[in-house]
C-alpha cells in the first residue's frame, strides 16, 4: 500500500497512524477502511467533494466524534504509538496534545485574552499571571495576530474580523501547546485576504506543529501542504507527495477530482 | 420605464387586496385584544381605587381614669382591653345630643369601626400619660358609613333596602358639618391581615403568604429545575428512557394546578405531617407545579446554545463538566432565569393548589416565617369575593391590583435580567 511507503518515500517520523477505520453514523458507513500516516512536522491536506468522510475522518484524531452519539470508530488510530481509542485514555489529555480549529471561527463570548487564557488556565499551564500573560501574548505572536489586537487584549472575542477570529482560534489552540493541529476548513469562510495570511500562518507553524488540514480547495492543499490524501464516498483513493499527487495522480478517479470532473 | 411595470392586471390587484385585507384582520384583532385588556384593567382600577382610601371620623373622647384604669396601675394589658366604648360615644353625643335612648345609642356607636376601641386602647397602652386628658382623636368609621362618604350608597334608595338608615345619614351628615369627617390614606390597607370588617382588613398577611410561598418555591423549584434541564440536555445519552423522562415532563406541563395541589395535600400534609396552611407547603407545591416549566424552558434555551461553543472548550481538551459549566450554562443563565421568574409569576397567581393544602383559611396575624400559617394573595382574592360585605368588593379589586403589580415587576425583573446578564458579543 502506498501508505506505507510514504514515510519511506519522505523520510518523515509518522506522528499519527490510522490503521483500517471504519466510522458509522448509525447504520450508515461514513469511512471504509481507511489507513494512514501524518508525518510529524509537515502539513497533510485531506481532500475530496463533499461528504466524502474527510472531516468525519479528521475528528476522528482527537476524538471529537465522541460527542456524536450514533457515531462509532472502529480500526486502530495511533498517537506517539499509543491507541487513542484505549478505554483508559483520557480524552481531555489527548485534546490538549491534539488541538483542533474549526471551520467556522468559534471564539468564546470573552475577551481576547481570556480567549486564549482559557486553555492554559483549565490545564493548569501557567505557574503565574504574568506567565499566563506570557503564554497568551507568545500564542497571539506565532498566530501573526499580537500585533493588531495588542491594545484591546479586553475587548470581545467576536469584535474582530472573520480572519482575525480564525486567527484567534488558532492562538487559542496553539496556547496548550499541542503537537498536532486538526484544521477543519479553516478558511472556507474567509475572504482570500485573510487565506492567504492563514495560510502563511500554517507554512511557519510547521516547525513546531503537525498540522492537518481538510480543505475543499486544491489550490489550497496544493499550496500549503507536503502531504494530501484524497478521499471519495468515504474511501482513501490515493494518498502520497502533494506534487505527486497534483501532477501524476495514480488513480483515475483522482486525476477526474482534480482536474475539475467529479466533485 | 417600460410599461409592464406599471400595468394592473386583475390578478395583481387581487394580490394587493389579499395583502391589506390580511393587514386589516391583524390590526382588527390586536384591537380587539388591547380594547378587552383595558377593559379589565379600567374595570378594576376604577373598582379598587377607592380602597386606599378610608373615611375616618374625629372623635372628642375624655380619657377618665375611672374608665379606662380604675384600678390605676397602668397594666398595659388592661389599658389594651378596657372599655372604651362609653367614653367613644359620649364624644359622640357631644355632636349628636338626641341620640339617648339605648337602641340609638347604639346606632349612632356602629358609624365607628369596630376596630375603634382597639385601636384607642393601642394609643393609651403606648402613652398612658393621655388617661386624664380630653382628646381630639380620628377613628375609623364603619365600612357602611365609609361607603356612604365615597357616594358608594345611594340615599334615594328606598330606606329598608339600605343597611344605613335615613337616620345615620343624618347623623353622618352632621358630623360632616362639624369637620368631624375626613378621607385619608388607608394604612391598614397595607399593614394588617384579614379581618371580617372590610374597614380593619389588609393585604399584608396574603403578600407575604405569597413571598414566602415563592421564596421556597423558587429555592426549590430553581436549582432542581436547572440542574435537571442541564443533565437531561448536556449529559444524558438518548435512549427510551429519556424519551419516557421527556414526554413525562411534557405531560407535567399540562396537569391542572389543583392536582399537584391534592398531591400535595396526600403527601406533604398527610404522609410527611408538614404544618397545614403555611407558605413551607405551599412553596412545595407551586415548585411541583413550576418545575415542569422551568426544565422545559431551561432545555430549550440549552438546546439553542451553538454546538460550535461546546467543540470549541471541548477542542482545547476540557472536560465535559468543565465545558458545561465554564461556557454552556453561563450563556443559558439568562434564559434560564428568565424561563424561572416567568414560571414562578405564574405560580403566584395559582389559587387552586393552594385552597388544597389549607392556605384558605382566614388569617388575621401576619406570618413571620415560612412555617406560620398564611394565606396568599389569588386566595385572599377569591375570599374577598365570595365575602357578602358590600366592602368587600372594593377590596377585592384593590387586591387584584396589588396582585397584578408583584405580576408586573417580576416580568420587568426577568426583562432586566435578560439584558443585564446577556452579554452582547
Amino acid at each position: 500500500m502506498n501508505t506505507d511507503a510514504l514515510s519511506a518515500e519522505t523520510g518523515a517520523k509518522p506522528i499519527m497512524t490510522a490503521r483500517n477505520v471504519d466510522v458509522f453514523y448509525g447504520k450508515k458507513q461514513a469511512i471504509d477502511n481507511v489507513s494512514l500516516d501524518i508525518p510529524e512536522n509537515q502539513i497533510t491536506a485531506l481532500i475530496g467533494p463533499s461528504g466524502c468522510g474527510k472531516s468525519t475522518f479528521l475528528r476522528c484524531f482527537n476524538r471529537m466524534n465522541d460527542t456524536i452519539q450514533i457515531c462509532r470508530v472502529k480500526g486502530d488510530i495511533k498517537f506517539a504509538g499509543q491507541d487513542i481509542y484505549d478505554p483508559k485514555v483520557d480524552v481531555v489529555a489527548l485534546r490538549s496534545r491534539i488541538g483542533m480549529v474549526f471551520q467556522k471561527a468559534n471564539p468564546f463570548p470573552k475577551s481576547i485574552f481570556e480567549n486564549v487564557a482559557y486553555g492554559p488556565k483549565i490545564h493548569s499551564l501557567a505557574e503565574s499571571k504574568d506567565h499566563l500573560e506570557d503564554i497568551v501574548i507568545t500564542s497571539l505572536k506565532r498566530a501573526g495576530l499580537y500585533d493588531e489586537v495588542s491594545d484591546r487584549l479586553d475587548e470581545p472575542g467576536t469584535s474582530l474580523s472573520g480572519g482575525q477570529q480564525q486567527r484567534l482560534c488558532i492562538a487559542r489552540a496553539i496556547a496548550v501547546d499541542p503537537q498536532i493541529i486538526l484544521m477543519d476548513e479553516p478558511c472556507s469562510a474567509l475572504d482570500p485576504i485573510a487565506t492567504a495570511i492563514i495560510e502563511e500562518l500554517m507554512d511557519s507553524m510547521k516547525e513546531k506543529y503537525t498540522i492537518v488540514i481538510v480543505t475543499h480547495s486544491m489550490q489550497q492543499a496544493a499550496r500549503v501542504s507536503q502531504q494530501t490524501a484524497f478521499f471519495h464516498l468515504g474511501e482513501l483513493v490515493e494518498s502520497g507527495d502533494t506534487q505527486a499527487i497534483f501532477t501524476n495522480p495514480e488513480k483515475e478517479r483522482t486525476q477526474n477530482y482534480i482536474s475539475g470532473r467529479i466533485g | 420605464m417600460p410599461d409592464y411595470l406599471l400595468s394592473t392586471s386583475p390578478a395583481m390587484a387581487k394580490r394587493h387586496a389579499r395583502h391589506t385585507r390580511f393587514q386589516w384582520y391583524g390590526r382588527i384583532a390586536i384591537a380587539i385584544s388591547i380594547s378587552f385588556m383595558l377593559l379589565m384593567f379600567t374595570a378594576i382600577f376604577f373598582r379598587g381605587i377607592g380602597a386606599f382610601q378610608k373615611t375616618m371620623i374625629a372623635v372628642d373622647v375624655q380619657f377618665t381614669e375611672s374608665q379606662i384604669d380604675p384600678s390605676g396601675t397602668r397594666d398595659e394589658n388592661s389599658l389594651k382591653q378596657a372599655n372604651y366604648k362609653p367614653i367613644l360615644l359620649q364624644g359622640l353625643q357631644q355632636v349628636i345630643p338626641g341620640a339617648t335612648e339605648r337602641r340609638d345609642r347604639n346606632n349612632l356607636y356602629k358609624l365607628l369601626s369596630n376596630g375603634a376601641t382597639f385601636d384607642l386602647g393601642e394609643r393609651v397602652a403606648r402613652k398612658p400619660e393621655l388617661i386624664g386628658t380630653s382628646q381630639r382623636v380620628w377613628v375609623a368609621a364603619s365600612s357602611e358609613v365609609d361607603l356612604y362618604v365615597k357616594g358608594k350608597i345611594d340615599p334615594d334608595v328606598p330606606e329598608d333596602l339600605r343597611r344605613l338608615k335615613d337616620r345615620d345619614i343624618a347623623w353622618i351628615e352632621t358630623l360632616r358639618a362639624s369637620g368631624q369627617v375626613k378621607k385619608q390614606f388607608n394604612k391598614t390597607f397595607f399593614t394588617s391581615g384579614d379581618s371580617r370588617a372590610p374597614e380593619m382588613a389588609g393585604i399584608l398577611s396574603a403578600a407575604l403568604g405569597s413571598f414566602f410561598s415563592l421564596l421556597i418555591c423558587f429555592l426549590i423549584a430553581f436549582p432542581l429545575g436547572i440542574l435537571t434541564a442541564v443533565y437531561l440536555e448536556e449529559y444524558a445519552r438518548k435512549s427510551r428512557l429519556t424519551d419516557l423522562i421527556e414526554v413525562n415532563i411534557n405531560n407535567l406541563a399540562a396537569v391542572p394546578s389543583i392536582v399537584f395541589g391534592l398531591l400535595g395535600l396526600a403527601i406533604f400534609l398527610n404522609f410527611f405531617n408538614l404544618p397545614r396552611s403555611t407558605p413551607l407547603v405551599g412553596g412545595m407545591v407551586l415548585a411541583l407545579m413550576t418545575l415542569p416549566t422551568i426544565i422545559i424552558a431551561s432545555r430549550s434555551i440549552l438546546r439553542s446554545i451553538p454546538q460550535a461553543t461546546r467543540d470549541a472548550a471541548l477542542g482545547l481538551g476540557a472536560s465535559k463538566t468543565q465545558t458545561t459549566f465554564h461556557h454552556v450554562v453561563p450563556l443559558a443563565m439568562p434564559g434560564m432565569l428568565t424561563g424561572t421568574i416567568l414560571g414562578m409569576a405564574r405560580a403566584l397567581g395559582e389559587t387552586a393548589p393552594l385552597l388544597m393544602i389549607g392556605m384558605v383559611a382566614f388569617i388575621v396575624d401576619v406570618p413571620k416565617g415560612v412555617t406560620d400559617v398564611a394565606t396568599a394573595l389569588p386566595v385572599q382574592i377569591f375570599l374577598w369575593a365570595d365575602s357578602p360585605e358590600k366592602g368587600f368588593v372594593e377590596l377585592t379589586s384593590a387586591a387584584i391590583m396589588v396582585l397584578l403589580v408583584f405580576l408586573i415587576l417580576m416580568n420587568v425583573f426577568a426583562v432586566y435580567l435578560r439584558k443585564k446578564l446577556e452579554r452582547r458579543w
